[in-house]
């Protein structure tokens, strides 16, 4: 049958089909099962209508529990089992712990630990930039507009335009990529120590500067007491603490290793090959894509902060950067939260972007893409399921943390 | 707020030029594709798209006249003509040539260089000598020359990913399996939603709250985890891979943020139309179908254009649920990343199939944008 005409039916089918389902069930009830006539027709209609949101909600019911409920049991089910001729055998914590074995999987959990501090960090920021600058400007509708446009475009895409970015010719072709083409602009002289190292060193002081504030506020209640803190705070806030100070010791490392590595001046590299650093031009992809995400919601939030706080400030004599970072940015921490968790979510999934552009080699593994190596490469379904029960775990505290903001919401 | 007396930014030159140098910045990328997908494949590989508007030094091979035209003379042959003879090409100036094809542009035109009994001549209008005391090999001599190149552009590339059907690596096939993959796809789960959402919202139920935290829940579920689940679910009811297994995992897939969405929107709606309907004798389907629906038509476009998206854009559901070994049901994702491991140095094909892919989410998103932003608005959980 031809697929076209096959689109055309099943759309007929399903919504006709739905159509006349509703229909017909809500019919079936009312005039079959419980008809308001006979001896008791108030409690026939009570009952009809104990039943009916059940009807409205049956199809959603049945396919999120099939789809979505039933796979993750399923998975976790995968997981603790090895796949033999003819059937299942239990295998306990084994796929668990061959994986933890691998060193690719350990390179995958690394490297999507980097994404999840990078991405979100960086496209929140960028889309609050964008989101306050354009707010002022009269043309700040069609940047928003440009800025938001990758939104549309698909990772596969994406993957294929910053491909072209990346592109490498020998040093004795004409280079092609931007970025080659760029770097060889660059010669050693005072320039390129500017913008190679003077440039990012200040980066990552500010990146030192922002981990250490976050230290102080984390610690600052307890340290001071003026709170009383429940022993789960102190140790979240100790946890939190720790890892920032992880992160300030990186960076300290990154700015002496900044200062002192020899770059290749004049030589065309390929970006994509190098360890580690490659990583980030992967993360480019995705910060490119979901700024313009970041940037719709703050510009939202920010429109809706009441002109009379700002007005305040402004006759307190507030100056601009004052207003921006004590007074706007305060007031949509929670839209910040938001932002930041639905980005680590998508981060969590990211699949396309390695699979296309370099397919988890020169160690830019990350875990969906393990998974999908494992379940259909491998076709080691164990181990496959425990690297999918991995991303849900992570994913778990930011679905708990979603439920409890609907709940609190609805209330 | 720079109306507000005494505000007037000293910084507004600064913001300016700050936002035009960042979209700049996000939109260079997506142009360097467009630009370079109405090059030709010499044009790419010889320099950069940012240059593509000036003129460019191109290398370019030449034969001279086969060996039934050569004149021989005491031993010598001697080959006479001018490149761009026949060749169907414009007349250009040469610069440089070369007889080896490491060192194209060794020389200069009008040069004349002599070589283990060989002797060349080219010149810049094109018109080459050459001289061997060996009898030259029938196809005509091999040699290289440079020339300034005017730029040009060409729908080519488009014309052979689209319209060519001995194009067994064009687009076109793949075009119309995303579209028949994406449209019900979309379709499909807002009218499941729908139902549910309006339960949801205005119904009274036991069990309601949990529901609702239960859809939030499953909107951030990651869908690596349904995979082999599902496939095995599908292959255990005779689905096995196809459209009709590809849509239903898509309905599935976006069922959470389209009741999520529609919920929070129809909550919103004006609680005495629905009771003054419900006083009047309205049955729940009618008010469902009269009322909530045409008022609903904002969430209800919102989702289905982030639906749409994100299924015109999706790989993953497509590799594991659809694309069978025949391979005849691909999409263009799939394409492209086959193109990206066989093509991979050929850009005018990559970036051809990559804007053809590209085009109808461009065209969606700039048409229905202020949709976009207001379902971005509302699926995000607060």
């Amino acid at each position: 049958m031809n697929p076209v005409f096959q689109g055309v039916l099943a759309i007929a089918v399903a919504v006709a089909g739905c159509g006349a389902y509703f229909y017909l069930s809500n019919l079936f009830l009312d005039r079959v099962l419980y008809p308001p006539t006979g001896r008791d027709p108030g409690r026939n209609v009570n009952r009809a209508n104990a039943i009916r949101p059940w009807l409205f909600l049956a199809p959603a019911i049945l396919f999120l529990a099939l789809y979505l409920g039933y796979p993750v049991i399923e998975t976790l089910r995968l997981s603790v089992t090895d796949r033999v001729p003819g059937g299942f055998v239990w295998a306990g914590f084994d796929n668990y712990a061959q994986m933890s074995r691998e060193s690719k999987f350990w390179e995958a959990f690394r490297n999507n630990l980097l994404w999840l501090i990078v991405v979100p960090a960086v496209s929140t920021a960028l889309g609050l930039l964008v989101a306050q600058l354009t707010d002022r400007i009269s043309w700040g509708n069609v940047a928003k507009s440009l800025i938001f446009m990758p939104m549309a475009i698909s990772f596969v895409g994406a993957s294929v335009i910053f491909k072209l970015i990346y592109d490498y010719r020998p040093a004795s072709q004409e280079q092609i990529g931007v970025l080659n083409a760029v770097w060889l602009q660059f010669d050693g002289g005072l320039a390129s120590v500017l913008v190679l190292r003077v440039v990012p060193g200040l980066l990552l002081a500010g990146f030192i500067a922002a981990a250490a504030w976050l230290i102080w506020a984390m610690l600052e209640p307890v340290l001071l007491g003026r709170r009383k803190q429940g022993a789960l705070s102190i140790l979240l806030r100790a946890a939190l603490s720790l890892g920032a100070l992880f992160l300030i010791w990186r960076a300290v490392t990154s700015i002496i290793g900044l200062a002192l590595v020899d770059l290749p001046y004049g030589q065309p590299q390929t970006w994509l090959t190098i360890p580690f650093w490659n990583n980030f031009f992967l993360m480019v992809v995705l910060i490119w894509i979901q700024t313009g995400f970041a940037m719709v919601l703050l510009s939202a939030a920010l429109r809706g902060i009441p002109d009379e706080t700002v007005e305040a400030a402004i006759v307190d004599g507030a100056g601009p950067f004052q207003i921006f970072f004590r007074i706007k940015v305060p007031q949509i921490a929670g839209t910040i939260a938001v932002v930041w968790t639905t980005i680590t979510v998508t981060v969590l999934k990211v699949f396309d972007i390695v699979y296309a552009m370099t397919n988890g080699q020169w160690e830019t593994q990350v875990l969906a893409n393990y998974m999908y190596d494992k379940l259909f490469r491998s076709n080691d379904w164990g181990v496959g399921s425990a690297a999918a029960i991995v991303i849900m775990l992570l994913v778990t505290p930011i679905l708990v943390w979603n439920i409890y903001n609907a709940r609190r919401e609805m209330r | 707020m720079d109306n507000i007396a005494g505000t007037k930014s000293s910084l507004t030159w600064a913001v300016h030029i700050t936002v035009v140098l960042l979209v700049a910045l996000w939109v260079f990328p997506t142009v360097g594709l467009l630009v370079s997908s109405f090059r030709t494949g010499d044009q790419i590989s010889t320099s950069g798209w940012w240059r593509a508007a000036f003129p460019t030094e191109q290398t370019m091979q030449f034969r001279t006249a086969g060996a039934d035209e050569a004149i021989e003379e005491d031993g010598v042959w001697t080959l006479t003509g001018n490149v761009f003879d026949g060749s169907g090409t414009d007349p250009l100036t040469i610069s440089a040539w070369g007889t080896s094809s490491r060192t194209p542009n060794a020389y200069e035109a009008g040069e004349m260089v002599e070589d283990d009994g060989e002797s060349w001549t080219v010149l810049e209008n094109g018109d080459y000598t050459y001289t061997s005391t060996e009898e030259p090999s029938r196809r005509g001599e091999r040699f290289f020359g440079s020339a300034l190149v005017a730029p040009e552009f060409t729908f080519g590339n488009y014309q052979r990913m689209l319209f060519d059907p001995s194009n067994v690596q064009g687009m076109s096939q793949a075009f119309f399996n995303t579209l028949t993959v994406s449209i019900p796809a979309t379709i499909i789960p807002i009218v499941v939603a729908a139902f549910a959402a309006y339960a949801l919202a205005w119904m009274e139920f036991p069990g309601r709250a949990l529901l609702i935290a239960a859809v939030v829940g499953f909107l951030v579920v990651p869908l690596q985890l349904a995979l082999i689940p599902l496939l095995r679910l599908h292959n255990a009811i005779g689905i096995g891979k196809g459209y009709m297994g590809v849509w239903l995992a898509h309905t599935a897939f976006g069922l959470p943020l389209a009741i999520y969405i529609l919920r929070n929107y129809m909550v919103g709606l004006p609680r005495d139309i629905i009771e003054n309907a419900r006083v009047d004798g309205a049955t729940d389907f009618q008010i469902f179908m009269r009322i909530i629906l045409p008022l609903s038509f904002p969430a209800l476009a919102a989702f289905a254009i982030f639906q749409f998206l994100w299924t015109w854009n999706d790989l993953l559901v497509a590799l594991v649920f659809l694309i069978d070994s025949s391979g005849k049901t691909t999409v263009m994702t799939r394409q492209i990343i086959e193109l990206l491991g066989t093509r991979g140095g050929d850009w005018e094909i990559l970036a051809t199939a990559a804007f053809v892919s590209m085009a109808v989410p461009l065209a969606v998103f700039f048409l229905m944008q202020k949709y976009l932003v207001r379902g971005l608005l509302a699926g995000s959980v607060k």
